[in-house]
């Protein structure tokens, strides 16, 4: 048994589709399942009185990739055919802020806007043909912010291979700061428990 | 668990406990529901070699609909012929266009389960509908231009290439974290 199945013909394209629909499926599940169908949810993140946000952003990728290490140590899959996002280092920096800020005034990301309009949030609905218009502004204006969008390496660049530690050194790092930032979110939730109830 | 619940607005506890039908259950334990996402993440690392994401299927319908209204400019446009490809198939017949779809009745799913889909603008006592309307439309708009720039979301980006420990990724998540942060207290009237 080889993983990625896709990447070793498996299955084809087209069930490939179903396999995306029914992923997703789990994706939204889950996501309505943390209130993050809420907007008001998941901006408490930002106000310090309910970190679930970083709780299940954090259980999530230290779940992943516990996963996908130890599926790559004992064999069963092949880490190089996961598809890596390509570093364009500055434009990632400047997106992160930028979709920070969009997150508070708007109240969702993608994903969670998705979910908050599956479940009647006409605010998510908004934010969604919010989306569509930036992204179609954004593609109109590309010949302007081409030459900082294409700004830096363009190929993938893991932790443990740009600082030169070995991946399982960096995936124990990974895990103790979520533990540590579990235990920190736990701190803050009582300390801003009262100051934002109303 | 705070005062998030889809009835937080107005509806005073005594309604609610009139009305059992329309009281919506708790949520899941973050811890719970972090663990299902990640499984649902690995799982799809597994079957198709790929993480989760959002923002790119938005990018597919727009190529899409520009392409069925103006068909030149859409090609010519390189960043919507990205998403255009060759040419041989829909741009529709997306991988995170049949994800999002997915997302869309997986959260459907739940929510009806938990009696937590309800139609209703989610806001803060301050601040009235239309201006929270107004800004759930121009925080969409920062979104995608963000989204575009870090070539993806919180969902591809974060997510995804936090469980791959990509650089670029981690880099993002930090980002994303200050520039909420960064504006959270000037935005206090809209949610609190």
């Amino acid at each position: 048994m080889m993983a990625p199945f896709f990447k070793y013909g498996m299955f084809g394209d087209e069930t490939s589709l179903v396999v995306a629909f029914l992923i997703g499926i789990g994706f939204g599940f889950f996501l309505e399942r943390a209130g993050f169908g809420s907007a008001r949810k998941l901006v408490s993140q930002f106000y310090l009185n309910d970190l679930a946000v970083f709780k299940v952003m954090f259980t999530a990728i230290v779940t992943a990739m516990l996963g996908v290490t130890y599926l790559g140590w004992i064999g069963w899959l092949d880490l190089s055919l996961v598809y890596l996002v390509p570093t364009y280092l500055m434009p990632q920096i400047v997106g992160g802020l930028i979709l920070g800020v969009g997150f508070v005034v708007g109240g969702y990301c993608p994903g969670t806007s998705v979910a908050a309009t599956a479940t009647g949030r006409i605010d998510g609905l908004v934010y969604v043909v919010g989306i569509f218009a930036g992204m179609f502004a954004f593609a109109e204006m590309y010949p302007l912010v081409k030459g900082f969008y294409l700004s830096g390496a363009g190929v993938a660049m893991t932790i443990p291979g740009t600082f030169d530690v070995p991946y399982g050194v960096v995936v124990f790092a990974v895990v103790l700061m979520a533990v540590g930032g579990f235990y920190g979110a736990g701190l803050l939730e009582k300390k801003f428990a009262t100051a934002a109830g109303e | 668990m705070t005062t998030t619940s889809a009835e937080g607005l107005g509806v005073p506890m005594e309604a609610a406990h009139a009305a059992p039908r329309s009281r919506p259950q708790a949520y899941m334990n973050p811890y719970l529901a972090g663990i299902g996402l990640g499984l649902v993440l690995l799982a799809s690392f597994v079957l198709v070699g790929r993480g989760l994401g959002a923002s790119g299927a938005f990018n597919s319908v727009i190529a899409w609909g520009v392409h069925a209204v103006a068909p030149e400019h859409a090609k010519s446009n390189e960043f919507m012929a990205g998403y255009l490809g060759d040419g041989s198939q829909s741009p529709l017949k997306s991988w995170l266009l049949f994800e999002v779809i997915g997302v869309f009745a997986g959260a459907m799913f739940s929510g009806l389960l938990a009696g937590r889909a309800k139609v209703m603008t989610e806001k803060g006592p301050r601040v009235s509908v239309r201006t929270r309307l107004a800004m759930a439309f121009a925080g969409g708009v920062l979104m995608a231009f963000g989204a575009a720039f870090a070539r993806g979301c919180t969902s591809g980006q974060a997510l995804t290439g936090g469980a791959l420990l990509n650089l670029g990724s981690w880099a993002f998540m930090m980002m994303v974290f200050a520039g909420a942060y960064a504006v959270a207290n000037f935005l206090r009237w809209e949610w609190r």
